[in-house]
């Protein structure tokens, strides 16, 4: 297992439920992805898609009523979701961390800033006190704050948005994690903080070279910061591959019907073409594809069918059968796969 | 009131101000949420307004609407002055003060606004919060109609509301519905729909679309684009999201800090943008292209938006700005027209 592994991070058919009051919802539904060392893979999805949830379950943060029901989740080879709950916490915070959407809420307003960077520190680390000290100091630093030894003594609430967002990136990188996971981590931020948080994710990915997992609904953020996209619908994947397969050879309909409903500079006097109906329902998913609802393209066989993953390029695949449909026609072959 | 512009614009605003008392400890602040605005609206026209947040965007909106009571200035809709504080202004912008500096005051103006709430209107950010949970969707609907006494019979009520709701594209059968039992879009649409109920010529939308998923925003944007066509309504559209805005205006206004920097027609603003402000705040827009990023350069801002109760002095912006000298300091620059209807606020560029 010590030999060299390709992928840090490798999660195959993942399947996690929450079991509510309403009966099982199965928020994340056959997730299957890859993420090389350094590199950036971006998640997309509109609310309820099962982003974040597969975020969650990497990390096996999910709520109570969560769990993983199948599929495994590799770090380094080594299947984690198999590991005991004291491995779980040594493996996050030091190999894997998360930042979350809302800076607002995810720092605790009691503590000041510099006592919750040590106590990530001290949790994952075996320095002592003072080197905690130092190191909180020094990671706010390198993510940019002002003013550093005044900060630490400062609470949450004495800081703007975009600084309270720093000192959670300083806290997720203390312990140079092999991965992190940032979850939408500028959607509640100005378009000018926006550019100033992600451009300090590139930097420091680039110092330090950590891996990203970028979760956000914005394909515009996606499309600045990452080298591999995974598109979501439903708790599946749709497609995946690299940025220029997705924003320039969209394969499944959903991608491309993202696509067409965002404005974009070049044509801004063309109407928009929205995708219609509204997100499904997870309690009630279709048979077959999941779009196929609101997709135009949808054949007799989307809605009986869950159409397998299919491979388009080395780097892409799209889980649509109108793909499946071209191929046929281009050999011009009979049914069997 | 009436006079003779009375077609050119729709609604015109004039050194709007709103200030807010904050209390500090015994000392009251004021918090100049809106300084000094002026803009117009032509009739059938989309403004965009973009800023970042706490700009004083949303506080515009709602001054024009008078759910604030407006510190001073002037608004003029349709014709008519429903609010002025009386200070006059010279051409060059500067308030009239006679020889001790007091202002020379004009006649204050302040209506009463119920009949042109018939005119003007809203559409909130937040489809969750802004649909009272313990009424249907006829009531919220069919509520403008009560106050405004916009019909004779039940019959006629009903007729209405159903025909706003074809017109929004929601489904009559849903007349009875609870709000809760809708999607976030389709709470967005009755909404609108509400606010269309008294026939406006002017709604004010305030972030309309940010709180909804991709796919269904570029419904909703249809929609508001398909209205204004069909019903020649004027929209004030307050959103920070730039692309979105870019899409829906005719012209686009930018803020800070209680400040309008730059106000252009869409175009013009998104491919020579003037103002530092407006520069940086384009470059700071994720484009969804991967090419376009990768060749991209971002002015990246240094810092944070200052406290709007501690607002520098002259120009808001010059604590970020990279040409500021001292002239910025010293004055806020007027905001002035660089031809084609460009007006910027900025000494340097």
């Amino acid at each position: 297992m010590s030999e060299e592994v390709k992928y840090i991070l490798e999660v195959n058919d993942l399947h996690t439920s929450f079991f509510t009051e309403n009966g099982e919802v199965c928020a994340v539904n056959g997730i299957s992805m890859n993420l090389e060392p350094g590199k950036t893979l971006g998640i997309v999805g509109e609310s309820g898609s099962g982003k974040s949830v597969t975020a969650y379950s990497i990390m096996q943060i999910l709520a109570e009523t969560g769990k993983i029901t199948s599929g495994e989740v590799k770090y380094c080879g080594e299947d984690i979701t198999k590991w005991s709950e004291a491995q779980m916490t040594k493996f996050r915070g030091s190999k894997c961390s998360i930042i979350f959407q809302d800076p607002m809420t995810s720092l605790n307003p009691v503590f000041t800033i510099g006592s919750q960077l040590e106590e990530a520190i001290l949790l994952h680390t075996d320095k002592d006190k003072k080197q905690a000290k130092e190191r909180a100091v020094e990671m706010l630093t390198l993510v940019g704050v002002n003013e550093p030894e005044k900060r630490v003594k400062q609470y949450p609430h004495e800081l703007s948005g975009g600084m309270r967002q720093r000192v959670m990136i300083a806290m997720a990188l203390a312990c140079e994690p092999d991965i992190l996971i940032a979850d939408e981590p500028t959607t509640a931020l100005d378009v000018t903080i926006q550019a100033q948080i992600l451009e300090l994710m590139q930097d420091l990915q680039k110092k330090l070279g950590m891996a990203i997992i970028m979760v956000t609904h914005d394909l515009g953020v996606i499309a600045s910061m990452c080298d591999e996209i995974m598109v979501m619908y439903g708790g599946r994947v749709c497609e995946r591959g690299t940025a220029d397969d997705i924003f320039y050879r969209p394969a499944h309909e959903y991608t491309k019907g993202l696509l067409r409903s965002i404005p974009k500079t070049d044509n801004m006097d063309e109407k928009l073409v929205p995708i219609g109906g509204t997100p499904i329902n997870l309690l009630n998913m279709p048979e077959g594809c999941a779009f196929c609802p609101r997709c135009d393209a949808a054949m007799k066989i989307c809605l009986k069918e869950k159409p397998e993953e299919y491979r388009i390029s080395d780097t892409h695949l799209a889980s649509c059968w109108m793909n499946i449909k071209e191929l046929y026609e281009a050999q011009g072959e009979g049914k069997n796969e | 009131m009436n006079n003779n512009n009375n077609n050119e614009y729709l609604l015109k605003v004039d050194h709007l101000k709103q200030y807010f008392p904050v209390k500090d400890g015994f000392k009251t602040l004021q918090l100049k949420a809106v300084d000094d605005v002026s803009f117009a609206i032509r009739p059938g026209e989309t403004l965009g307004l973009v800023g970042e947040s706490g700009c004083g965007k949303t506080t515009v909106g709602r001054t024009l609407l008078r759910l604030y009571q407006p510190t001073a200035g002037r608004i003029e809709f349709d014709g008519d002055v429903l609010f002025d504080s009386g200070e006059q202004y010279d051409e060059s912008g500067k308030m009239i003060v006679d020889a001790t500096g007091k202002p020379i005051r004009g006649k204050k103006i302040d209506v009463d606004m119920l009949p042109y709430r018939k005119k003007m209107q809203m559409v909130f950010q937040d489809p969750y919060s802004s649909l009272n949970p313990r009424m249907t969707v006829e009531d919220i609907i069919g509520e403008p109609l009560d106050v405004h006494n916009l019909y004779k019979t039940k019959a006629e009520r009903r007729e209405r509301i159903l025909e706003l709701m074809e017109i929004v594209g929601l489904n009559a059968e849903h007349a009875m519905r609870y709000a809760h039992e809708f999607s976030g879009g389709q709470r967005q649409r009755i909404g609108i729909a509400r606010a269309l109920a008294v026939n406006p010529k002017f709604i004010v939308c305030d972030e309309p679309v940010s709180a909804l998923d991709v796919s269904i925003q570029a419904q909703v944007v249809n929609m508001f684009e398909e209205l204004q066509e069909k019903l020649g309504v004027a929209y004030l559209f307050i959103a920070h999201d730039l692309l979105v805005v870019h899409h829906i205006s005719d012209r686009i206004a930018v803020m800070y800090l209680g400040k309008v920097m730059e106000i252009a027609d869409a175009d013009d603003l998104n491919n020579n943008p003037i103002h530092p402000y407006t520069l940086s705040l384009l470059s700071a827009v994720p484009i969804p292209d991967p090419e376009t990023a990768r060749n991209s350069q971002r002015i990246i801002l240094e810092g944070d938006v200052p406290s709007p109760l501690n607002m520098p002095t002259g120009c808001p912006f010059r604590t970020r700005c990279k040409y500021a000298t001292e002239q910025c300091a010293a004055e806020m620059p007027p905001l002035k027209d660089r031809g084609d209807g460009h007006f910027v606020a900025c000494w340097n560029k």
